[in-house]
């Protein structure tokens, strides 16, 4: 299936990525190469094959998946916000939205 | 001190014959003597090493410790609290995670002395350790060639004798493959057998930690320690953990190993071919029955993967967006602005490239194209092992196609890099634990490894093939360059 210029840009715009002008067509190039290889996949008859989401281990393996909801202790607030590139009054400071 | 054997190790440091302080030394020192060249460390710092060994001399004094002083490299994946943690990426160039990866923990508790922190593919997406925004790491046998990847830092730690045993991460092979490349042994254990807290994570259907040391009973040793259920990780397996020592001593005679057809076709190297064979006629001499078995949909796994992985890391990696940690673009003009150039300048080429395919495989009118068929490609490649495992009890083929590739030959091409990966992915897509063996080296004198996949939860009969054969046919090596 061929993939326009314009896709990259649609896709890059969900996956919140910016690409200069200059490696739009070398990367539409490549995207468009990888993902003609992919295209294989269509041979295989999946008729009536159930969905992998993730390799279960064990028959009763949901029971473990899940715990009771009990307070614990978690990181205090300013040992998660000493790796913020901009923290201040214990918040998480970002350019103005609005 | 010979640090290349962990039981040696920790015996002299319980008996009080050498210090947890005079092995770090001796680490430290072999790194400062052969990483400048190497390359395979991205953070050290001797002071915090030295100190923590301090304490596991204290800690020795009232009793034996599992892993008492044994140096242990760790990939840059994995949280170290305190410690930086980079993923390789320069979204993360400064970042010190504010706790541990319960494998890293629980190491530590058993007496393990982290020596420093490995370079990698960025967020771990290669196969070569040349996707790091900091350094490629060089090959010990051939310095001009790849160590493998990603978890190629902490392959050539232990090769070089820099560490006693290492840390990885698989997703798709990060650990079997440089390990092959690097004449050590690699498990990727069964899906969830270790805690994945504190693995930056990739593909989170896929990830695993993953050990490497020297030889098969190290890294039962190892695993021993960190295997096991873990509450901060709900995929983690309640399956108990066994006694892998007294695995490892049971006989492999009689054992069923049957060879994949499909493992052995097109684009494989005939000195791989030839030494693979070889170790097929080994095992048989050890008492094993050989049997062909297929595993059919082979062919798809490097399209399935690079479907379900990319499509797992688009949604993982929306994380890095400047603002909770890590690096943010200077002077943004508003919040859009900020998220975008803060991934397109941090992160790189090959991490963009896998969250584009990702973001575009699950966009709205191509999800059931891509990532449903994916899943359902992925239900077949796990049942070719079922139908396999039900005639054998384990499986044995290369662990690559080719010996390392020189450093730049496929950089240029991602598709052929992916390509390299084919007779790892499976095993992930499956959840099956696998290993890496040493088995030989080709006329240049380049590592090959001998791939063992078995059964989920089956680590301990891998192990046991592995040890048993490194007891009997252990190749000999040409002496490191470095």
């Amino acid at each position: 299936m061929p993939i326009t210029r314009e896709e990259v840009l649609k896709i890059a715009d969900l996956a919140r990525l910016h690409f200069d002008e200059g490696e739009l067509d070398a990367f539409t190039v490549q995207f468009q190469g990888i993902m003609d290889y992919i295209e294989q996949l269509k041979q295989v008859d999946v008729e009536g094959v159930e969905p992998t989401s993730h390799v279960s281990l064990a028959p009763d393996f949901e029971k473990h998946m899940f715990r009771e909801d009990e307070v614990a202790a978690s990181l205090p607030a300013e040992t998660s916000l000493a790796g913020a590139p901009d923290a201040a009054a214990g918040h998480f400071r970002v350019p103005k939205v609005l | 001190m010979d640090i290349r054997d962990a039981y040696v190790v920790r015996d002299a440091v319980n008996a009080g014959e050498v210090s947890a302080r005079e092995v770090a030394e001796a680490a430290l020192r072999r790194i400062e003597e052969a990483d400048g060249t190497l390359k395979a460390f991205l953070t050290v710092e001797p002071e915090r090493v030295l100190a923590r060994a301090g304490e596991i001399d204290r800690k020795v004094k009232d009793g034996p410790l599992p892993l008492a002083g044994v140096p242990v490299a760790v990939k840059d994946n994995l949280c170290t609290k305190g410690l930086r943690t980079t993923c390789a990426s320069k979204i993360l160039e400064d970042w010190r995670p504010p706790y541990d990866a319960t494998a890293v923990a629980r190491l530590e508790a058993a007496g393990a002395v982290v020596v420093g922190k490995t370079n990698c593919d960025e967020f771990a997406m290669g196969s070569s350790t040349e996707n790091s925004a900091f350094q490629a790491t060089r090959n010990p046998y051939d310095l001009d060639r790849i160590p493998g990847g990603s978890s190629g830092g902490s392959a050539v730690a232990v090769a070089a004798g820099m560490a006693t045993l290492a840390l990885g991460s698989e997703t798709g092979g990060s650990v079997r493959q440089p390990a092959s490349f690097c004449n050590i042994t690699g498990l990727k254990p069964t899906y969830g057998r270790i805690s994945r807290y504190g693995l930056v994570a990739y593909a989170s259907s896929l990830d695993c930690v993953a050990p490497m040391g020297n030889s098969p009973r190290d890294i039962a040793l190892l695993l021993s320690q960190v295997a096991g259920r873990d509450g901060h990780d709900s995929t983690s397996s309640p399956e108990p953990v066994p006694d892998y020592e007294a695995e490892l001593r049971r006989p492999v005679k009689g054992m069923r190993l049957g060879i994949p057809k499909e493992f052995f076709g097109e684009g494989l190297d005939a000195e791989v071919r030839a030494a693979i064979e070889a170790g097929v006629k080994n095992a048989e001499s050890l008492g094993c029955e050989i049997a062909e078995v297929s595993l059919p949909h082979t062919p798809y796994a490097i399209a399935d993967y690079y479907i379900i992985a990319p499509a797992e890391a688009s949604s993982n990696l929306a994380r890095y967006d400047g603002v909770r940690y890590g690096y943010r673009v200077d002077a943004p003009r508003d919040l859009l602005d900020m998220y975008q150039r803060t991934r397109s300048t941090g992160f790189g080429a090959e991490v963009r490239r896998r969250i584009m395919i990702g973001t575009y495989a699950l966009s709205s009118g191509y999800y059931d194209a891509y990532y449903g068929r994916a899943m359902k490609v992925r239900t077949l490649i796990k049942r070719d092992y079922d139908l396999a495992f039900e005639k054998v009890d384990a499986l044995v083929s290369p662990v690559s196609p080719t010996p390392a590739f020189k450093i730049g030959e496929k950089s240029s091409d991602p598709l052929s890099m992916y390509l390299s990966d084919i007779y790892t992915v499976t095993a992930n897509l499956a959840g099956v634990p696998g290993v890496s063996v040493p088995c030989g080296f080709t006329r240049e004198g380049l590592p090959i490894g001998l791939q063992l996949l078995g059964r989920q939860f089956q680590e301990g009969a891998l192990l046991r093939l592995a040890q048993s054969y490194l007891d009997a046919f252990a190749p000999q090596a040409p002496a490191l360059r470095v």
